[in-house]
């Protein structure tokens, strides 16, 4: 536009602005993102000044990649659709993974149980009353292997959730799949991995932050030599957003996690580009739908920048942020399950046009328990629905251009920098989390968010407007078994009489040798693993080397 | 004389980390007058219980999201008994489905609040409780 051209539309703006200032508005819901950024009646290219086009977008499959990563997105592929799973013993998610696959359902992802993801075995004290429970139980080998029966690991990728005990958990799936006859390099998927987060949201830590940042460098290192097509880490935002942050802290928290364990890569003396393209991140699709899309576009476009220009990546893949959405747990409400299905679907839809790799939806009954075969199957054709009938995966970022859409996207993207300053003067990430910052910011959003609920100026359907008086939950809910816990225990102790506990302490010796040297722990792990050697003597082993991290509790 | 304030102690007991919503109940509650310990994660039923009766609180308020609350619920009441300390009102908020509520209630479990539930009827509940004894 010429000089004249904006003067004449500031001119048309401004006296348009001024005659709708007078018209009457409401002024409850809150007109703000879920970010708290306020906004405007409407958004022109006034509010996109600065904006150009092969700076800031460029086009799909080139730099910035704000408008996705592949140069074909849904035209050459869809999203990987990957439903969270597990719950009571092995067997049981087996069966739910075969009936997953059999309707439809692109790839697996592993829910363990809290036993699993704090490192315990099924019978740990502590793990009283929850083997099973919010997940799969896996404490050995013999789990895993029980797992994956009859599923060709060749053919299919799995994620896991785990990041405490990833190294283990992750060497019982190789060795499961060694065992089907598929070598480490053909195996595909992800572990989360990502123990900053665990700090900061999602609490299921293990060893305090600067041994746990070895054993994830000693994994990058091993995955670029022996498990190439492995995700290393999944870099989390979902669990930030879950815990109460805003889309502006998941976006800046996720992305300063993933700049520390660049660095700590460069630091061991990685060349970037051998573990760079090995890192995937995690996102949350929560309610506030154009914000999400701008927040997933804005990731893109940091990671992009940051990777190139701060860190001297030179392949194109380890500029590409490539990820997996889950839609908003916290977002589902127990009142009125049945309303999720709706906020699921906008919650997808949105991730779909943020350009998303992967996707979860939420089950109706995910308030309550974990889901039954209905609901999600349900949760699972929202996905196909969105992939096949609703036209949206024609064109790629159809939003694109839009001029909100383009104003959040710059305005997330700023406003997260300025936690990227505040966070490195701080000393970086881990300084910031031993400080308790991002907890103590995540915390007060929280708050406030709850404040506004319970002063109605936002309104959560069912919850705290349209409330159905003396509801009764009528949707069925799924129900673990207490004879779970008892059947699991008694494997593990069968298992524990019938392998060779010689060698079991032997490679637990190597194991804590190799824990204090600076040798890489994935190859002792791995002998551990064979050995039938169980999660918690693994874990027990390293925590007598690295120790135990314990957080000030605080609110 | 001033009334003595009531003492809580909210607690999040079992493997389960998410505390957004023990960190929201326990600052909305000390926002309302009341005082409150936090225990902060990975709690043993034991731990909890120890605590409070060292802390001299008056109620205890358990946050349960990961389904352990039929184990949990009444282990911290056992031990209340065994301990001498069942003038130690427990209550808690979670995920806990209908049914099993009505067999936390027989056992002589407070209220269990659902998620959604405003801060506000949770002190309201509290301030009824200390009114009638």
């Amino acid at each position: 536009m010429t000089n004249k051209e904006w003067e004449e539309l500031e001119k048309t703006y401004e006296e348009w602005e001024k005659r709708v200032k007078d018209l009457p508005q409401c002024t409850l819901p809150l007109f703000k993102t879920l970010s708290d950024i306020p906004l405007k009646i409407v958004y022109t290219p006034l509010d996109i000044k600065d904006f150009d086009y092969l700076r800031d977008l460029g086009l799909p499959g080139e730099y910035p990649f704000t408008r996705g990563i592949r140069e074909t997105m849904y035209r050459g592929r869809f999203w990987t659709m990957r439903q969270f799973s597990g719950f009571g013993t092995a067997e049981d998610t087996n069966k739910r993974f075969k009936f997953l696959l059999s309707h439809g359902e692109t790839g697996l992802s592993v829910a363990f149980d809290y036993p699993t993801l704090l490192g315990k075995d099924s019978d740990d004290p502590m793990a009283k009353g929850e083997v099973g429970v919010c997940g799969v139980a896996i404490s050995s080998l013999r789990d895993m292997e029980i797992l994956f029966d009859g599923i060709p690991l060749d053919e299919v990728s799995t994620s896991m959730t785990i990041n405490g005990p990833a190294a283990v958990i992750w060497a019982f799936y190789l060795i499961t799949g060694e065992k089907q006859g598929v070598p480490f390099h053909k195996l595909r998927g992800t572990i989360q991995n990502d123990i900053l987060k665990e700090y900061i949201a999602q609490k299921s830590y293990i060893f305090p932050p600067e041994p746990s940042l070895r054993i994830i460098v000693d994994i990058m290192e091993f995955a670029s030599k022996e498990v190439p097509k492995w995700n290393t880490i999944s870099i989390s935002g979902y669990h930030i957003r879950e815990a109460g942050s805003t889309a502006v802290q998941e976006l800046a928290f996720t992305l300063m996690d993933g700049f520390t364990y660049v660095e700590e890569g460069i630091k061991r003396g990685l060349d970037v580009d051998t573990f760079a393209p090995r890192l995937s991140f995690f996102f949350n699709s929560h309610l506030d739908f154009f914000e999400e899309i701008a927040k997933f576009r804005a990731a893109r476009r940091i990671w992009a920048r940051e990777m190139k220009n701060r860190y001297g990546a030179k392949k194109k893949e380890s500029l590409l942020l490539r990820f997996h959405t889950q839609t908003a747990g916290c977002s589902l409400t127990a009142q009125q399950p049945e309303n999720n299905i709706v906020r699921t679907a906008y919650e997808a839809l949105a991730a779909v046009l943020g350009g998303t790799q992967s996707l979860h939806t939420n089950s109706m009954d995910e308030a309550w328990a974990l889901p039954t075969e209905k609901a999600v199957l349900i949760a699972l054709r929202t996905q196909q629905i969105l992939a096949y009938e609703i036209g949206v995966t024609n064109v790629i970022d159809p939003l694109g251009g839009s001029y909100y859409v383009e104003y959040l996207t710059s305005k997330l993207e700023e406003e997260a920098y300025r936690y990227f300053e505040k966070i490195e003067k701080m000393g970086g990430m881990v300084a910031a989390i031993k400080a308790g910052f991002p907890q103590r910011e995540i915390a007060e959003a929280a708050y406030r968010y709850q404040k506004e609920l319970e002063e109605k100026k936002r309104i959560i359907v069912g919850v705290n407007e349209f409330v159905l008086e003396n509801e009764k939950i009528e949707i069925p809910l799924l129900k673990i078994d207490p004879e779970v816990e008892k059947r699991q225990v008694e494997r593990l102790q069968n298992l524990r009489k019938e392998r060779d506990n010689i060698v079991c302490e032997r490679r637990l010796k190597e194991l804590k040798m190799a824990a204090k040297s600076r040798e890489n722990i994935m190859y002792p792990i791995l002998e551990c693993a064979r050995a039938y050697c169980t999660l918690g003597e693994i874990i027990g082993a390293l925590k007598e080397v690295f120790g135990e991290y314990r957080e000030e509790a605080f609110f | 004389m001033e009334k003595k304030k009531i003492k809580i102690l909210i607690a999040k007991p079992g493997l389960d980390g998410h505390d957004r919503g023990a960190k929201v109940v326990a600052r909305g509650l000390r926002d309302a007058g009341f005082e409150v310990i936090y225990t902060g994660l990975h709690q043993t039923p034991e731990m909890i219980v120890n605590t409070a009766i060292q802390e001299d609180v008056d109620v205890i308020g358990l946050s349960i999201l990961s389904g352990a609350h039929m184990t949990i619920f009444p282990e911290v009441l056992r031990l209340l008994k065994e301990k001498g300390a069942t003038n130690i009102h427990l209550f808690g908020g979670g995920i806990i489905p209908d049914e099993d509520k009505e067999k936390l209630y027989q056992l002589g479990v407070g209220k269990l609040f659902d998620p959604g539930t405003k801060i506000s009827e949770i002190v309201e509940y509290l301030n009824n409780l200390f009114k009638e004894k």
